[in-house]
């Protein structure tokens, strides 16, 4: 399996509320709120920790689930955010210029 | 519920104001007709006290950054100010005439993620918008930004008011906007200016055709829907509270002033002295906005329209009775239905009360 690096895009915008992170692309306009498990992972996307190091240190470690079953799941989420332009993915480590800032 | 009304709702419950409008100055290069605002500035917020609120804008939890004015694109820090806001992550929606912006502007925008452009456009025709504008070659300036805003892949929104010196032009405007692949908006809605001088209203559409873009399919979608009669009214209906205005949402004027919104302009404090959340959270006129209820409304309350009218407190309030109706909006439900609201009502028996009365005394005299 290759590794997977992901990194929040620039052209997103993006607020806790509660317990929950909304997030709306600037591209779509389509507006997402992220549970506890997704703001863990779209907080750690820094472009260069690999997403299965994300799912083992953040979300096994946080939310007591087991490594195979979280990257399944993590897979699927990082794959609709960036079909909407909220997360970049790349097999590459993503430079920090293209990252945006964590708030 | 969709997803945009359940982040609203958890937003109320929260107490966290989801969105604020800030009008970055009150300056403009076109003196609009039906304007509001006095264009004079009386000491704009610099670039950092601006820069201060965003940070407490985003610590107070708002997403929906609407920056305006006057122009904003006067301000020669206008970019300095919106790139700060967008990596504050704020969604920000942009409000302006776009007469300053050209290719350079329109790719900066699209660059710093501004999420929407509303651009006013009054008529498809130069002598009518220009007339309203005061500006020659408004027009063609404000058509020749859309086209570079829109080649930069920007959401772009043209924001049309209707008044009586572009009466007929809505249509004009609308297909302009498809052809050029933009929203369109219409909005009837003029407002006393902030100072309270009502002479603006005079602008107003007549009922006839406001009448005719209630019944423009294009416009407000199901017209047999949107033009049915009022459903009555349940206890949801009067436990509802009237909009976003000071609950989910406030506006910030250039000088610091906090109001529920731009619409609705009850000083409630004031950033320059007070930190914002203190202001949210603590503002007796926040307060007393956000516990009216359509309940509490003493004529609306007994309405045949209190379910479905849409009342706004913000033009109740410069009508004088923040608690009161709405002219403007009682027109609306009754154009749209044919039904008059108890406002109405209220005032055409007064009137005719009035005028019975030297009836029933009467003086005759006759000459021989």
């Amino acid at each position: 399996m290759n590794a997977k690096y992901i990194a929040r895009s620039s052209a997103i915008a993006a607020r806790r509320l509660g317990d929950e992170m909304i997030v709306m692309s600037a591209l779509d306009s389509t507006l997402f709120t992220l549970n506890e498990v997704a703001t863990a992972i779209w907080q750690a996307a820094d472009g260069r920790t690999p997403l299965a190091d994300i799912v083992r240190r953040t979300v096994c470690r946080e939310f007591d689930v087991t490594p195979e079953l979280a990257y399944r799941d993590a897979e699927a989420l990082v794959d609709d955010l960036a079909g909407h332009g909220i997360l970049l993915v790349s097999e590459e480590p993503i430079p920090s210029g293209l990252v945006q800032e964590r708030r | 519920m969709s997803l945009m009304a359940e982040v609203n709702a958890r937003a109320q419950a929260l107490g966290v104001p989801l969105s604020v409008h800030l009008d970055l100055t009150y300056r403009c290069n076109e003196r609009c007709e039906h304007c509001y605002l006095e264009h004079d500035d009386k000491g704009e917020m610099s670039t950092a006290e601006i820069f201060d609120i965003f940070d407490q804008l985003a610590d107070a939890g708002v997403f929906f950054l609407i920056l305006s004015g006057g122009e904003p694109l006067l301000r020669r820090d206008f970019f300095t100010i919106l790139e700060r806001a967008r990596a504050l992550l704020f969604n920000v929606k942009l409000k302006t005439n776009a007469v300053m912006i050209r290719e350079a502007e329109a790719q900066r925008i699209r660059e710093m993620g501004v999420e929407q452009v509303q651009i006013s456009v009054y008529s498809h025709r130069s002598e009518v918008h220009d007339g309203i504008t005061k500006l020659p070659g408004s027009l063609k300036k404000t058509l020749r930004a859309i086209a570079f805003l829109k080649s930069q892949g920007l959401k772009v929104t043209i924001a049309n008011v209707l008044m009586r010196p572009n009466l007929l032009d809505s249509p004009g405007v609308q297909r302009l906007a498809a052809e050029m692949g933009v929203g369109y908006t219409l909005d009837p809605t003029i407002t006393p200016m902030m100072n309270g001088d009502t002479s603006l209203l005079s602008l107003r559409a007549p009922r006839e055709i406001l009448r005719q873009v209630f019944r423009d399919s294009s416009l407000v979608g199901n017209v047999e829907e949107f033009c049915a009669p009022p459903a009555a009214a349940d206890d949801d209906a009067l436990d509802a509270t009237p909009c976003s205005a000071g609950h989910t949402a406030c506006y910030i004027s250039p000088y610091g002033d906090v109001y529920p919104c731009v619409q609705f302009p009850l000083p409630s404090g004031n950033v320059r002295r007070q930190k914002f959340i203190d202001i949210w959270r603590d503002s007796p006129e926040l307060k007393d906005v956000r516990s009216i209820t359509a309940r509490d409304l003493p004529t609306c309350s007994s309405c045949t329209h209190v379910a479905s009218c849409t009342r706004c407190p913000g033009l109740a309030y410069m009508e004088g009775n923040v608690r009161g109706p709405s002219t403007a909006d009682c027109e609306k439900s009754f154009v749209r239905t044919g039904i008059p609201s108890a406002n109405m009502l209220a005032k055409a028996s007064a009137a005719a009360r009035r005028t019975a009365i030297p009836g029933l005394v009467q003086i005759r005299m006759a000459t021989t």
